[in-house]
């Protein structure tokens, strides 16, 4: 069995890190690449500068630029074959490719990796969470966890991040460029940075929690479609076709009209961002060519300048919505954080095969303080005999079972099997050696026979189906027009109550080991095959000590011992005839169920 | 809402003209004034960003060539007002591009909602419910997501697409197919990645649904798996997915790391053109310094456009399915269908004329009833023949599967027989609506079905106008005084999503309490099967005889204690009505029944023979 090492608790911060094992290096990768590409795109500005100003025009050079033309054979050369430009050009165009195509990949490869890791992390570690810890969260909620916060993770490094890196590198390249070009223009341009990003970070900031109305609108709009639907029945039945229709009319409008509301802000600063963007460009464009007027700069300058803030501008524009968003990554950190660092239950090894009595003595639990479910209950299950549990809902009855297979610890009193406190034996050992069977009868989305075979040390086909025999299933199943092919479950054939329970049933009987407990396993199932069913376990697991959970009186009357639980306490306890003869709770179930006219009480004496 | 993309990927997609866009004319024709702003805001814009480099053409060829600056105010103030007039229009087509979507989807969803109100229980019995909240939710989503944006992005990138190569080569022929040389290239690469794109994301969009339903086994089978002791062998099945899905994510990472490279490559190419051409002729004196400046942003400013459009189009074939999808739904018929003389009189489903129904007595009269479902092969009743007088309890007995709902659907008019017919009050159930016959009927089903929001709003669903008095009246006749002793803020408790806060047996309760507001003539009963404790069960037990009392009533029973009392017993057997009659004339027949009756007792004799050993 897998056990996480580390318990200790994690802070935001080293969550990421820890998620981020693995894939640090493609993503150190990715923005190596990232920043070679951001440098090549800025150095193409310089080379039009260069055509225009001393290719085409006739100025000077000077300093690096000299230098490298001169590599080149002189200004002179390229002025006479001007493909060399090109071919400069086409170089770079194709290192770009390269170190985009790099930075791409390696962004979503790390970004796949990091995920993967994130999500092997959560599924084994919630499968690995106490059973009460299950109970206390909802199911939707921790999926959301597992589905959208962990996305927004993902998003808040491979993109987020990767995107400020960049955007940093770029911005500061460009504006080094821009300042040795003009360092008055390049002031101007600077200026508009802070407006630019302020504004776009106000108004993410304020518009955010407009779009989670708006999503919240929108799950309210879907579940009354699937409320309608899958209450079809009940609506017609009603004759409320007509009160539905006015319900989602008034919600459908009513969301439309919270989209088209955030649309119209959307819209206005999407222009309105466009138009400050164009304003920065004119000063520029207007101021540049004073400049140039008056001698300060070339022509060659202004085109590069202008170049320099067009690749600058667009991502500058992006900062505040990812500065808006950065909150969530943070958000979503926390709510995986609550996830990874609940405790997962000790496992330790299974220490083979245990055998014994299973006895409790004055055993109490409660899930909930001062809440107790089950108050001082003793009694003694002898090795290979039969144990039946009666009691109503809430009487404590699957609570018992639970405590055997060690899912939770009894807050007093002492569970002994073999004389070997509980507490003692590793749940790895408990539950190798003690088969529940809950009474849902989970089945997994794969085939039927693999969910037999699921915890089979043998799970060879031939003894597949002499489980499923033994569990009276094997007959449905060869109905099946894929027989044990047929993959069942979510994404599957639905399978009905009972034949989830038999499957669930054959699943551990399978497993062939010394304790079994049923948790109302056979509840729906007909008691034609319930009775065959415990009559195919007597022969087929013989000296297997047993437990029955059930409402049905027949299922347990014929085990060796019954216990009759009432509000966490055993009210009676006995063989069938004992308890008969009590005249107590059991009697009277015992009396509600079998109520047969006289008549068919003669003639089913007689068989 | 995620459970929509596997489930219909193998249906077959007909021949539809033009993406099958004609089918939303009705929807689109409404806002045809918004599309028209929309579209023509963007070729406004579009041609405003063609015009706005040439400023910078001017600047760099007039100002700046003949160093002064004559003339710059003017050009300041006319830059100025073209970004206005830009950001104005631009303003209304966002918006309107904004509308769209939301109006198109807007209406689609009531299309299709309203509809689905319309259709038969048959039709829901063919149609899972999964597939049909895709219908209303998703399937729209996308399509006027697509149409509207689309549209918007089609035509500011065509504007722009065809304005810069007018402007070229008005400026320069050969500078300009220096330029358009590279979009036959740029078209190419985008068709043959977006082919690859479109597959390959479909793919991750599956095996990603694949692990959020690996999430929920995990999470929901937490306790069956621990029980099993199975978590090693879960996480290898979950970790094969992860890893299903690391490969194809990253392939598809490749592809569209490939895309974006090739394509802003040739934008480069396309620069290099013009700087090796334009700058030959440039110093020639053919074009000026400012007209190649102009140049250069068109070469880098058209490869996105092209890219895009190819993109658009990918998007409308994509939307192809969806399409259909959703007409299907909207043009399917019911078959249970009013007559319009019927309508005429009685009202439809949205628009009752409860001013001319008639009160339900409810004498029910199967005659010479012939009925086959829809979907199946086989008649199930054939020349059926029975006489429910009011009052009369009819119960309902068979094996699981063996069709006991088959009566009921008819009675309901689920369905409609497919020969002979079913009097109500003596005259066929169909000369009256749909509507006037489901008012009168009480309908308490096996999986109780409660809506969201507070308990009140649930017990009046069917009469809405009922007082707190009425609503105690009703909970104490179906002895659900205790589950409602239970409930923190009494009727105003909220009962989750589907009622779910509840357990089984509170919300049987409850819909009895429900049913019995109505006071309907005829009650019918779909038993519960699930496993509800003794106790409660006898709660249920006494409800249901209450409500029975003095109504037509149908049960399908599933326990036989229930039916004793049954004036009429109706034994199905494989689809068929094997044996009818009262409880003790067929236990004396010793046919169907008997052997039903006996085999629920027969524990019971081993109990006896195991008592006489002692």
């Amino acid at each position: 069995m897998r056990n996480k090492t580390e318990n200790k608790k994690l802070t935001n911060a080293g969550m990421l890190g820890y998620f981020l094992k693995g894939s640090v290096h493609l993503f150190v990768l990715c923005i190596t690449a990232s920043m070679i590409m951001t440098f090549l795109t800025t150095v193409i500005p310089q080379i039009i500068k260069f055509t225009i100003d001393n290719v085409i025009d006739d100025q000077p050079v000077s300093g690096l630029v000299g230098t490298i033309a001169g590599a080149f054979g002189g200004v002179e050369r390229i002025r006479d074959d001007i493909w060399l430009i090109a071919l400069a050009i086409m170089t770079i165009a194709a290192a770009m490719l390269i170190c985009r195509y790099c930075s791409l990949y390696f962004n979503r490869r790390a970004n796949e990796t990091l995920m993967r890791r994130m999500r092997n992390e959560l599924f084994s570690h919630i499968q690995r969470l106490p059973l009460s810890w299950q109970l206390e969260n909802n199911t939707g909620d921790i999926i959301q966890r597992c589905t959208s916060d962990a996305d927004n993770i993902s998003n808040f490094v491979s993109q987020q991040l990767f995107t400020l890196v960049r955007i940093t590198m770029l911005l500061t390249l460009s504006l080094v460029f821009m300042f040795l070009t003009d360092v008055k223009l390049a002031a101007i341009a600077t200026a508009f940075i802070p407006v630019i990003i302020g504004y776009s970070l106000v108004y993410f900031v304020r518009v955010s929690k407009r779009f989670k109305e708006c999503d919240e609108q929108e799950g309210v709009l879907s579940t009354i479609a699937q409320e309608n639907l899958t209450g079809v029945r009940v609506v017609r039945a009603f004759g409320k076709e007509r009160y539905e229709r006015d319900k989602f009319e008034k919600q459908n409008t009513y969301y439309t009209s919270l989209w088209v509301k955030l649309l119209k802000k959307m819209a206005l600063f999407w222009v309105s961002s466009d138009f400050i963007a164009g304003i920065q460009l004119l000063f520029i464009i207007v101021i540049g060519t004073v400049f140039c007027v008056n001698g300060g700069m070339t022509a060659g300058d202004l085109v590069a300048f202008i170049s320099y803030n067009t690749m600058m501008i667009g991502p500058v524009r992006e900062l505040g919505r990812i500065i808006s968003n950065l909150s969530k990554a943070n958000v979503a950190l926390t709510r995986i954080g609550q996830v990874m660092n609940a405790e997962e239950e000790v496992y330790g090894i299974n220490e083979g095969k245990i055998s014994g009595d299973i006895v409790f003595d004055n055993v109490s639990f409660e899930y909930l303080a001062d809440k107790p479910v089950l108050r001082g209950v003793s009694f003694t299950v002898p090795q290979g005999t039969t144990l039946g549990i009666i009691g109503g809902t809430g009487s404590g009855k699957s609570t018992v079972a639970a405590l055997m297979d060690g899912l939770y610890a009894p807050t007093g009193g002492k569970i002994t099997i073999g004389g070997r406190d509980i507490n003692d034996i590793s749940p790895a050992t408990l539950r190798n050696n003690i088969g529940l069977v809950l009474q849902e009868g989970y089945v997994y989305s794969r085939t039927v026979g693999e969910n037999i075979a699921l915890a089979a040390a043998d799970g060879s086909m031939e003894n597949v189906k002499r489980a499923a025999s033994v569990a009276c299933v094997d007959e449905a199943i060869e109905s099946f027009a894929n027989g044990y092919d047929t993959v069942v479950g979510e994404r599957g054939v639905t399978l009905s109550g009972g034949q989830k329970q038999r499957v669930a049933i054959a699943r551990t009987i399978i497993r062939d080991l010394p304790y079994m407990i049923f948790d109302d396993s056979l509840s729906a199932v007909d008691s034609d095959t319930d009775a065959k069913i415990r009559a195919h376990l007597k022969t087929e697991c013989e000296g297997t000590t047993t437990v029955i959970i059930a409402h049905r009186l027949t299922t347990v009357m014929h085990a060796d011992n019954i216990i009759v639980l009432d509000n966490g306490e055993i009210a009676e306890s006995g063989t069938h005839a004992e308890l008969m003869a009590k005249d107590g709770i059991y009697k009277r179930i015992y009396d509600l169920q079998m109520d047969l006219p006289d008549e068919l009480k003669e003639e089913a004496r007689h068989g | 809402m995620a459970d929509i993309k596997t489930a219909e990927k193998n249906e077959p997609a007909k021949k539809l003209r033009f993406f099958g866009l004609g089918k939303l004319r009705p929807y689109v024709g409404r806002y045809k004034a918004i599309f028209f702003i929309m579209i023509f805001a963007n070729i406004a814009v579009g041609v405003i960003n063609i015009i706005l480099p040439l400023f910078q053409k001017y600047a760099i060829d007039n100002f700046i060539k003949n160093q002064t600056v004559a003339g710059l105010p003017v050009f300041t103030v006319l830059y100025a007002a073209l970004l206005v007039v830009s950001a104005v229009i631009d303003y209304f087509g966002a918006y309107g591009a904004c509308k769209c979507e939301m109006f198109l989807l807007r209406d689609m969803r009531r299309t299709a909602f309203n509809h689905l109100q319309t259709l038969s229980v048959s039709y829901y019995n063919q149609n899972a419910v999964g597939k049909l909240h895709a219908r209303v939710m998703s399937d729209t989503a996308v399509i006027g997501g697509t149409v509207a944006w689309d549209t918007y992005q089609g035509a500011w990138t065509l504007t722009y697409a065809i304005g810069a190569a007018i402007v070229m080569f008005s400026l320069n022929a050969i500078l300009a197919l220096c330029v358009l040389v590279i979009v036959p290239l740029v078209v190419l690469v985008s068709i043959y990645f977006q082919r690859r794109l479109t597959k390959l994301n479909r793919e991750v969009r599956e095996i990603n649904s694949e692990i959020t339903g690996g999430f929920n086994e995990g999470i929901t089978g937490a306790a069956a798996s621990k029980t099993l002791a199975v978590e090693d062998k879960l996480d290898a099945g979950f970790f094969a997915r992860t890893d299903a899905m690391k490969k194809k994510g990253t392939r598809l990472g490749h592809h569209r790391a490939l895309f974006s490279s090739v394509i802003a490559f040739a934008a480069s190419v396309a620069l290099a053109l013009v700087l090796w051409y334009g700058g030959v002729i440039t110093m020639d004196g053919v074009i000026m310094i400012g007209t190649l400046s102009v140049f250069m942003t068109y070469a880098q400013g058209i490869v996105d456009p092209i890219s895009w459009l190819v993109e658009v189009i990918a998007d409308l074939i994509s939307i192809k399915v969806n399409i259909e999808r959703f007409t299907a739904l909207t043009t399917s018929v019911s078959d249970v269908k009013d007559t319009p003389e019927v309508i005429e009189k009685y009202g439809d489903s949205f628009n009752e004329k409860r001013e001319n129904w008639e009160a339900l007595h409810g004498d029910i009269e199967f005659d010479d009833v012939t009925f086959k479902y829809p979907d199946g092969e086989e008649y199930v009743l054939e020349h059926f023949d029975l006489k429910v007088p009011q009052g009369t309890n009819v119960a309902i007995v068979g094996e699981t599967g063996a069709g006991k709902s088959t009566l009921v659907n008819l009675v309901c008019r689920f369905f409609e027989p497919t020969e002979g017919r079913i009097l109500i009050d003596g005259k066929d159930a169909r000369a009256r609506s749909v509507q006037w016959l489901h008012s009168n009927i009480g309908y308490v089903l096996q999986t109780p079905h409660l809506f969201s929001g507070t308990v009140r709003e649930n017990l009046t669903y069917g009469r809405a106008d009922a007082t707190d008095e009425e609503l105690d009246a009703a909970i104490k006749s179906v002895n659900a005084e205790g589950v409602m002793a239970r409930m923190e803020k009494g009727y105003d408790t909220v009962v989750g999503e589907g009622g779910n806060t509840l357990s089984t047996g509170e919300k049987q309760l409850l819909s009895f309490a429900r049913a019995i507001l109505v006071d309907p003539a005829i009650f019918i009963l779909d038993e519960a099967t699930s496993s509800i404790d003794t106790l409660t069960e006898k709660l249920i037990q006494g409800a249901i005889e209450k409500l029975m009392t003095g109504r037509t009533s149908f049960v399908i029973a599933h326990r036989l204690s229930t039916i004793r009392s049954a004036d009429i017993i109706l034994v199905v057997d494989d689809g068929k009505i094997v044996e009818r009659g009262t409880h003790d004339e067929l236990l004396r027949r010793r046919g169907a029944y008997f052997n039903l009756y006996m085999k629920q007792f027969k524990e019971d004799s081993i109990t006896a023979s195991v008592a006489k050993d002692e």
